[in-house]
């Protein structure tokens, strides 16, 4: 009896959840979803439903620049220009973050305070970040450029989150094993080639990937940094709307970038399960053998004992 | 001559023939050795020892004593605040643990997680300039030593922990050190591979003649390996002696008690008869040969009794009257099998028996019940006065 009662109750909230996932799902994508939708309207349709037929117009108008209205060519300039932008972000962002990081491996005088300021910038609003660099630039001398002002502004950004990152790799890394590496014959900089970057790469990566990512879709910080005609692409598609009529052609670029983004995951997904499925079934073959063998030979203190059976 | 050189000249010699050519010189020396970490925390203070080659040394001692960061000093992994380490009547403390001719193997091993345990075993060869055949050739045949050339290949996350210790050991070894400094080598094993791994650790050291420093907190560990246990506490070396001494001979109270399941009596000398000196703690008095120490009759005392040396009263008789026995309560009686410990308190004071484990049938739920130990005068240790 009580059992059945628990078994109806733990039904009940198992759908409870479902709806609530379903609903959260929906506020979380139901404005991508929109947007993809609109992005298929017809040619007099507009950015609002109801939908006025469906074309690939919207889509064409990306890359023709000869369809009426269309700004093919300022959204690929400029998305050329967010592109270069993110990926020297990134690089500069993951060696900046590997380097600023290792200095905190060890403790040193006013640590805690050189922390707080490294993560300062990642607290301050956006705007004012970059109201208060534009002033620096200017103090300096520097014109507003892409690959000055506009660069340095989003280093600045998200060098504290890459920061965070790497520390977070740091403080799941065992400095013995750099100590087995010195005692072994290493000098410093070759155990920092053989082990330290190689064990440490995936996290910089990450940092890099964060730095292309704040930098990609960066628009406070960098508003005040670009000339006219050198701007990135959240900036031209800002002015776009404030200059003329928001067309259908920006659901279809805000759904491209979308789905690439996806794509992306998704091949990274794809990748790390087949690695991770053929390097399971290596362990689980070796492990086999590696008990053959202890049971052949009998003599090995330990692989009768506890292989197979290890962390 | 430096480590580097040294591994390239003897390339063409297999590890496992490396017993035919153990280092020669006078061995290492530990002089005035002190480390004082940042915050004025002593960790290891004016400790002077000597160790030869193909001696099996352990530092013992518990959490915090020093013992690691004498190995650390030695390794080149710390550096001292004072003092010297000197090997082969060189000074190593200008070199960096890259330099130096010892090589550690860590409680947790330090295994490249990212290379192959082949890859692990040749890193230091590779590091010392060997071409890659001969590297690869003499990573394989000291796999082969330590029984594991048939996992080469496997990255050290798919090994057992012994699998990973053989590993650490075959790594180290190859680059044949002068040293080997092991760091709680067996810590992270489970109890049964670590009753293996002392024997196979100590025969791979015999057959090497190499000099092993082994540092632990596990007395039982450190009787069964060593030549010399050096036993350190609060950063100061309390006794250095072979297994034998430190186990029925402990300098003070310290090692008594740290050395495990001795008695310490403390109390003041009731008596002092030539060399024979009769110490009374208020219930128990215990007699024992005080040769070369003056103390005279109300002078302070203590006095160690090895548990295994407490006889139950009835099997034979110990002291005289009065003297070299105690009445006590059985407290709790501890069957390990071959022998059987028991716990027992005189008028409040503990003090523990070692007697042999067929005579758990007369001693099984005896607690509570009253019974007389007593003890030769040769099984007690005047300990020094600290």
């Amino acid at each position: 009896m009580k059992g059945s009662d628990t078994l109806r109750e733990g039904r009940w909230s198992t759908r409870l959840l479902a709806v609530y996932f379903v609903l959260f799902i929906i506020f979380l994508y139901g404005a991508m979803i929109v947007m993809t939708v609109l992005s298929f309207n017809g040619p007099e349709g507009g950015v609002t439903f109801p939908l006025k037929g469906t074309s690939f117009r919207w889509w064409e108008a990306l890359y023709n620049q000869d369809l009426s209205g269309s700004n093919a060519d300022r959204i690929r300039a400029a998305g050329l220009n967010s592109l270069y932008l993110g990926l020297v972000t990134g690089a500069v962002t993951g060696l900046l973050a590997l380097t600023l990081s290792m200095a905190f491996k060890r403790r040193f005088r006013l640590d805690g305070v050189v922390f707080f300021l490294v993560l300062l910038c990642l607290m301050t609003p956006g705007f004012l970040l970059s109201l208060g660099t534009s002033f620096f630039w200017q103090w300096m001398n520097i014109r507003p450029d892409l690959w000055k002002t506009a660069l340095g502004t989003n280093v600045v950004w998200a060098l504290p989150f890459g920061f965070l990152v790497m520390i977070a790799v740091w403080n799941r890394y065992d400095d013995q094993i750099e100590e087995g590496a010195r005692d072994l014959g290493a000098s410093a900089v070759r155990t920092f080639r053989e082990i330290t970057l190689p064990l440490v790469w995936l996290g910089v990566f990450g940092t890099f990937l964060f730095g292309f990512t704040l930098s990609w879709n960066e628009y406070d910080r960098t508003a005040l940094f670009l000339t006219g005609g050198d701007v990135t692409l959240p900036i031209q598609i800002f002015s776009l709307t404030v200059v003329s009529t928001i067309r259908p052609d920006l659901y279809a670029l805000g759904t491209g970038t979308t789905g690439v983004a996806l794509l992306a995951v998704g091949v990274g997904v794809v990748y790390a399960l087949i690695r991770l499925r053929r390097r399971g079934a290596g362990v689980e073959a070796e492990t086999q053998v590696a008990e053959e063998l202890g049971e052949v030979t009998g003599t090995d203190a330990d692989r009768g004992i506890t292989a197979g059976s290890d962390r | 001559m430096s480590q580097g050189a040294e591994a390239t000249e003897q390339t063409d010699t297999p590890a496992g023939a490396a017993s035919a050519e153990a280092p020669k010189g006078s061995g290492l020396e530990l002089r005035n050795l002190t480390k004082v970490f940042a915050g004025g925390v002593i960790a290891v203070e004016d400790v002077n020892l000597t160790v030869e080659h193909g001696e099996y040394v352990v530092l013992l001692g518990p959490s915090g004593c020093g013992k690691t960061t004498t190995l650390r000093m030695i390794g080149g992994h710390e550096v001292p605040t004072s003092g010297d380490v000197v090997l082969d009547g060189e000074s190593l403390l200008a070199l960096s643990p890259d330099k130096r001719p010892t090589t550690t193997v860590f409680q947790h091993f330090a295994l490249f997680p990212h290379k192959s345990v082949l890859e692990n075993v040749e890193f230091g060869l590779k590091m010392h300039g060997v071409s890659k055949e001969a590297r690869r050739q003499e990573a394989t045949e000291t796999l082969e030593m330590v029984g594991l050339s048939e996992l080469a290949d496997r990255k050290p996350s798919a090994l057992s922990g012994g699998q990973q210790q053989r590993v650490a050991l075959a790594r180290v070894l190859v680059t044949k050190p002068k040293a080997l400094l092991l760091d709680e080598p067996l810590g992270d094993l489970d109890r049964l591979l670590q009753l293996r791994m002392r024997v196979e650790l100590r025969n791979l050291q015999r057959q090497l003649g190499l000099m092993f420093i082994h540092v632990t907190h596990n007395q039982e560990e450190s009787l069964s390996m060593a030549d010399t246990i050096v036993v350190m506490n609060d950063a100061v070396i309390q006794q250095v002696g072979d297994p034998l001494t430190l186990a029925t001979q402990p300098a003070n109270e310290l090692v008594a008690t740290f050395m495990g399941d001795n008695n310490v009596i403390r109390g003041t000398i009731e008596s002092r008869d030539g060399d024979r000196i009769v110490v009374d703690d208020g219930h128990v008095k215990a007699s024992c040969i005080a040769t070369g120490d003056d103390r005279g009759v109300g002078d302070a005392a203590s006095l160690s009794v090895r548990a295994a040396g407490l006889l139950l009263a009835e099997d034979e008789a110990g002291g005289g009257a009065g003297v070299n026995h105690a009445d006590c309560e059985i407290v709790f009686v501890e069957y390990l099998g071959d022998l059987i410990k028991l716990h027992l308190s005189a008028a409040g004071e503990r003090m523990t028996a070692k007697v042999p484990g067929d005579l758990y049938e007369r001693l099984r739920g005896s607690e509570g019940s009253a019974i007389r130990v007593n003890w030769k005068e040769e099984d007690v240790q005047l300990l020094a006065a600290s």
